[in-house]
């Protein structure tokens, strides 16, 4: 239990999807300017972290890894698609985007209505194929890739809300011309990172 | 002719995918801490660009309209899977440092972007330019970051010691910042500074002004 929390710690915190690797990095400047619509960007990313990273291991474990397919026959012990992971995991994330879509537009409008345009969008998120990729890389099994997925999105979502109410209050304050807008994004995100890189020496 | 010239130029500054367009951030802060690793990541993207750029528009009046992204997604992920094992079987070293970021040109916005924005629209010769274009557009601001914080970093460009250490018994003492991930957000922030203070046109309005003081005209 322990590990799974400071695994679950150690995504959110010290390795930030957003402020320590700069994943999700367009959508993270791009659509920040309200703290309304980051936060349901934030829940959206959650949610389909939550879903695919689990998804993602499944797959990679049972199917694409070297001597994975042992479960069909002895013959294919030898066999290693691990080549074909790009494909199958943007696959997966797209499906899934799209899955959740129509699951929320059924079940659950309001929380649909509210997410709007932003779930089509997730697909294209590098966040999102980023978690599954550093999954593979590290090695997790289900339980720590869901607790992962789960942790990763918290901390992008963390992220993404406190840029949005920085950026809500720093449009009061008087930019130089050519620093307006994306310029002083930059340069706030990257003060921000240096926060969070106090955690960096956190060992859990 | 004109036009290859211009979709091969205006990216470079006028359009510049990163500074202007917003497009394919990620990869551009994570993988400038050395030159060498940055180069390879450059020829990757401006290669993948060019090549998805030059599929998607040979088939662009067959795709139907409300699976488009899942085509695009296919062909770039395959152009990417290419990259990938080429670097693996010729550049481990490289293909290790890159890590995950080679994977991730993926969901580089600057692909999805162009073939979105461009290819869709256009036929393949120009579409394969426009991809050169950007890719190189892309490439201006990530070697500038590199460049920045290689030499100032760790006082070596390619690997090669241009400015000797302290540590090492010269008189450079280098700047770890410059070595850390958020000292890419500040060279990028001051490249785009630079960029505005030159090509006016594309300053944003500000959301909010303040008003100048009001004047108290005398007394009550």
């Amino acid at each position: 239990m322990e590990h799974y929390i400071s695994l679950l710690v150690k995504a959110v915190f010290v390795e930030n999807m957003a402020l320590a690797f700069f994943l999700g990095m367009c959508t993270f400047l791009a659509i920040s300017k309200k703290i309304q619509t980051s936060l349901g960007l934030g829940i959206a990313v959650v949610v389909v972290l939550a879903i695919t990273v689990p998804v993602n291991n499944l797959i990679y474990t049972y199917l694409l890894k070297e001597g994975a397919l042992t479960w069909i026959s002895a013959d294919l012990a030898t066999v290693d698609l691990s080549f074909l992971g790009l494909l199958t995991y943007i696959g997966v994330i797209a499906a899934m985007v799209q899955i959740l879509e129509m699951v929320l537009d059924k079940y659950v409008p309001s929380l649909y209505n509210a997410l709007g345009v932003f779930l089509p969008l997730i697909t294209v998120n590098c966040a999102i194929l980023g978690a599954s990729l550093f999954m593979v890389e590290r090695d997790y099994d289900f339980t720590e890739s869901t607790v992962y997925g789960v942790g990763a999105g918290i901390g992008w979502a963390l992220a993404i809300t406190a840029l949005a109410g920085i950026r809500e209050k720093l449009k009061y304050s008087d930019v130089p011309a050519g620093l307006e807008g994306l310029g002083i994004t930059f340069m706030t995100v990257g003060l921000m990172s240096l926060g969070f890189m106090s955690f960096s020496g956190v060992s859990l | 002719m004109s036009q290859i010239k211009s979709v091969l130029t205006e990216p470079l500054f006028s359009k510049n995918p990163i500074a202007v367009q917003i497009l394919g951030i990620c990869s551009a802060l994570a993988v400038t801490t050395s030159l060498q690793v940055t180069l390879v990541m450059c020829l990757a993207l401006t290669s993948v660009t060019a090549f998805s750029n030059v599929g998607i528009a040979l088939i662009r009046n067959h795709i139907p309209n409300n699976i488009r992204i899942i085509v695009q997604m296919t062909i770039i992920a395959s152009l990417v899977i290419v990259v990938d094992q080429l670097l693996k079987a010729f550049a481990y070293e490289i293909s290790k440092q890159l890590s995950v970021f080679v994977g991730l040109i993926i969901t580089n916005c600057i692909v999805m972007g162009r073939a979105e924005a461009f290819a869709m629209k256009n036929g393949p010769v120009l579409s394969f330019f426009d991809g050169i274009g950007n890719g190189l557009g892309y490439s201006v601001v990530l070697i500038t970051v590199a460049v920045v914080r290689e030499l100032f970093g760790a006082g070596k460009l390619m690997g090669v010691e241009i400015l000797p250490l302290v540590t090492e018994g010269g008189w450079y003492q280098s700047n770890g910042l410059l070595l850390l991930p958020p000292s890419a957000f500040f060279i990028i922030g001051g490249f785009i500074w630079v960029l505005r203070t030159w090509k006016k046109d594309q300053v944003e309005k500000a959301e909010f002004k303040i008003l100048p003081n009001t004047e108290h005209s005398g007394g009550h």
